[in-house]
């Protein structure tokens, strides 16, 4: 079953001085029901821009974008989004964090007490419900990114880099614990990164995008065995995998310095 | 190891012992009260152009017994609160509007940057002419003086919410103007509330600079007025008290920044 579909989507910016970026062409990407998909592209090449787009933040220049068969055309509770950088409200504490999105639809406090209850649970932050953002580490806010995201029971979960400003061993946490996440909510994700190891580890299917301007160049399938942890990184499996990514992407980044 | 620690402490940006900062902060503070009593009662300077601590301290003493001290600060805080808060009142919404949507940038800015780098002092024959000499004219020189740097100074604040948290809150379901009351605002309340502070003690340049040039109370006039009778006292008298309302003033936006924000980060 198709989730997402974007079928021959373009995206051109008009900077105000100096000449049109064409940051999209054509590109065209399914993802299932379900599905774990990620996007990896050399830096510039257009994945932000893609996701921004699935999110309704930005219009394509050309091209549609469907969800479940219905046109995207602003952005919505469906699509639900975590950035790189770090977009807790600071003026809300972990628990209000979560709830933004139910308190704005409506919904009643002893419900939302309950769904933030559960969604803080499960990123494992139990016993920060009250504290603020600014005492939170780096891997905490992201937590509760995903949590609030999560919280809104969205149809597909976009996510930007999330661990991108993450150290290295926050990161394999992380990695494992949206793992777990997604097995448990069975949510459809579209996930981009430029860590080749993070897209193989998370990805059901990777999609390496050319450089600018951004096109689907390849999709890699990755059939390693659920559930997955980081000692896969090692194996030979895996290595074959990354290889045959790395020279994709190789290619590109050169290109792309040309 | 006595002069590693030294230059531990000139490293720049890094924190000091709090011990040593505070002993920093009163050496220097002595070291300027000595300076002035070395001139003062060595009879390095002249009486009438430098008085005695004691002596500023005793027409302090005599000002509050007098009542003149009570009435020419009650005057000034009136009108410094008068022209502040009705200046915020109009800069803090406008500026917010004017840093987050290109169309009142377009409609504002332009005057705002104009009238900015206006002296707020080359208006003051203007506006006496048009409102007087009294209160009113006191209040419209904050007022414009105001305004107008705050209106550019909340602009800022507001141009400088991140995007990315507006578009988290999109995705999060929220309309536009949910995102304007719920996210936007709040976001800018700590600079908000910094730029009122910086301000606030810009203000009190404006009011001394009015009251010099026509009042018959408030601590401009005070000053003024001493120097006619070449009060050096009440000079130093009337600048100190300025001095300490505005610390208090500081201090008060200080406590009232963490006890409103707690969230905020610390501030500039
Ligand atoms: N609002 C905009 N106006 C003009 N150009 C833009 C705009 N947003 C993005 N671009 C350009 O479009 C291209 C793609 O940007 P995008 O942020 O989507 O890339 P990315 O793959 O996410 O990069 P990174 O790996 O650095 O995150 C870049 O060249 C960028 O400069
Ligand atoms: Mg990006």
């Amino acid at each position: 079953m198709t989730k997402l579909k974007l079928d021959k989507v373009t995206l051109e910016f008009f900077p105000r001085t100096g000449a049109p970026v064409l940051a999209l062409d054509d590109v065209s990407l399914e993802v299932g029901e379900q599905e774990f998909a990620v996007i990896v592209g050399p830096s510039g090449c257009g994945k932000s821009s893609l996701l921004r787009l699935v999110a309704g933040l930005v219009e394509p220049t050309r091209g549609a974008i469907t969800l479940d068969g219905i046109p995207v055309t602003r952005p919505g509770k469906d699509r639900g989004m975590v950035f790189q950088s770090y977009t807790l409200f600071p003026w809300l504490d972990v628990r209000n964090n979560v709830e933004f999105g139910l308190r704005i639809g409506g919904i009643p406090a002893d419900k939302r007490r309950h769904i933030s209850d559960h969604f803080i649970k499960e990123v494992g932050l139990e016993g920060f419900e009250s504290a603020y953002p600014k005492q939170l580490s780096g891997g905490m806010m992201q937590r509760v990114a995903l949590a609030r995201a999560l919280a809104n029971d969205p149809e597909i979960l976009l996510m930007d880099e999330p661990f991108g400003a993450l150290d290295s061993q926050t990161r394999s946490l992380m990695q494992e614990l949206l793992l777990q996440i997604w097995q448990h909510s069975q949510k459809t994700v579209l996930f981009i990164t430029h860590d080749i190891d993070e897209a193989i580890l998370l990805g059901d299917r990777v999609h390496v995008m050319t450089a600018r301007p951004g096109r689907i160049k390849e999709r890699v399938e990755i059939d390693l065995a659920r559930p997955r942890h980081v000692d896969l990184l090692t194996s030979p499996e895996f290595i074959a995998i990354k290889r045959r990514i790395m020279g994709l992407i190789h290619d590109e980044a050169v290109r792309a310095m040309r | 190891m006595h002069r590693s620690r030294l230059d531990a402490y000139a490293a720049p940006k890094k924190e000091i012992p709090r011990s040593v900062y505070l002993t920093v902060s009163a050496t220097v503070g002595v070291s300027v009260l000595l300076l002035w009593c070395l001139l003062s009662y060595g009879g390095f300077v002249r009486s009438d152009f430098l008085p005695t601590p004691v002596e500023v301290l005793r027409a302090g003493v005599d000002g509050i017994q007098d009542g003149s001290l009570a009435v020419n600060t009650a005057a000034s805080v009136g009108e410094i609160m008068s022209g502040f808060i009705l200046a915020s009142i109009l800069a803090v919404p406008l500026g917010i509007l004017m840093g987050s949507f290109k169309i009142a940038e377009a409609a504002i800015e332009p005057v705002t940057n104009f009238i900015r780098y206006l002296p707020v002092s080359a208006l003051i024959p203007l506006l006496i002419l048009w409102v007087g000499i009294g209160i009113e004219e006191k209040v419209t020189v904050i007022f414009i003086g105001t305004l107008f740097q705050q209106l550019i100074l909340v602009a800022d604040v507001s141009r400088n919410v991140s995007s990315d948290l507006l578009d988290v809150s999109y995705t999060l379901g929220a309309n536009r103007r949910t995102v304007v009351t719920r996210v936007l605002i709040p976001a800018t309340l700590p600079g908000v509330v910094d730029t009122l502070r910086v301000t606030l003690g810009w203000a009190w340049t404006y009011l001394v600079i009015a009251e010099f040039v026509a009042a018959n109370k408030g601590l401009g006039y005070f000053i003024l007025n001493s120097e006619r009778g070449l009060f050096t006292d009440r000079i130093f008298l009337g600048i100190a008290v300025i001095g300490l309302l505005g610390l208090i003033t500081d201090q008060l936006f200080k406590l009232l920044r963490d006890w409103l924000l707690p969230w905020a980060t610390e501030s500039r």
